[in-house]
């Protein structure tokens, strides 16, 4: 068992933990948090696969792994800003509570 | 399997873990800064130095410190909640420990394991600076308009709306 499975393996329980949290929070600010911790995972997938592929001079892994944070950023504003905006409209963070469609 | 990755493995699994289980939103990102330093000691293991710092930066000092300010603007004093999880919470255990075992599943029986271990490469700063404005130069100015994008759509989402009405 070599080392780019163990960072595969690693990769996938993150995925795992932040999916669950995803799924099973109910505040929506650490929903949100679980997608960013699904994203870190497939970044350390992009990198393990860097550091073990056959071509690591073409800096791929890297480069996506760049845009990739860079999305993510950009994403948890947007998703921050969603939630105060419906925070200001439901008083509420809670999402068992946030259930209509038309306010 | 060496004794590094085994103690950095820990540290990020517990710290996202914490993440996801503790019962005040502002321990959770505490937990998660611990988690996701975590993968950026894990990065400078696998020799991307650029990627460990560009961690560091926008999570631990970014995202986090967004999410901390999340939860001080969202928060009112209010009787302990009943339950942290929400009521789906078996099915949503169930659906990620499935998913995690056919992701080891298929981990486990790829072909991954018969190739040997490369020598350690090297992307210095420089490296990947020549990259970015000479191959990838199209999607960093791609990126670029997108951070604006969020950047401006993300003031306008959260703009308190009742002083134009006035």
């Amino acid at each position: 068992m070599n080392s780019l499975q163990n960072y595969l393996l690693l990769s996938s329980l993150l995925f795992s933990i932040g999916l669950a949290g995803a799924l099973i929070r109910r505040n929506a600010i650490l929903v949100l948090i679980g997608i960013e911790l699904m994203l870190n995972a497939a970044n350390l997938n992009l990198i393990a696969f860097w550091r073990f592929g056959p071509n690591p001079a073409a800096l791929t892994g890297i480069m996506f792994t760049i845009f990739s944070i860079s999305v993510a950023a950009a994403e948890a504003a947007v998703g921050l800003g969603i939630i105060l905006a419906a925070y200001r409209h439901s008083r509420t963070t809670d999402l068992d509570h946030m259930n209509s469609l038309k306010g | 399997m060496n004794t590094i990755f085994l103690i950095l493995a820990a540290i990020s699994v517990v710290g996202t873990g914490a993440a996801m289980s503790l019962r005040n939103a502002v321990h959770c990102v505490l937990a998660l800064t611990f988690g996701f330093t975590g993968i950026a000691a894990l990065y400078l293991q696998l020799g991307a130095q650029f990627v460990g710092f560009t961690q560091i930066m926008v999570y631990v000092g970014a995202v986090a410190i967004l999410a901390v300010f999340a939860i001080m603007m969202t928060h009112k004093p209010e009787p302990a909640k009943p339950s942290t999880f929400s009521s789906s919470w078996i099915e949503g255990s169930i659906v990620a420990a499935a998913v995690f075992s056919v992701l080891a599943w298929a981990v486990h029986s790829s072909s991954f394991s018969r190739q040997p271990s490369p020598p350690q490469p090297d992307a210095t700063v420089q490296q990947i600076g020549v990259a970015l404005m000479h191959h990838f130069v199209l999607p960093l100015e791609i990126m670029g308009l997108l951070l604006t994008a969020a950047l401006i759509g993300a003031v306008v989402i959260a703009m308190d709306r009742k002083e134009e009405l006035k």
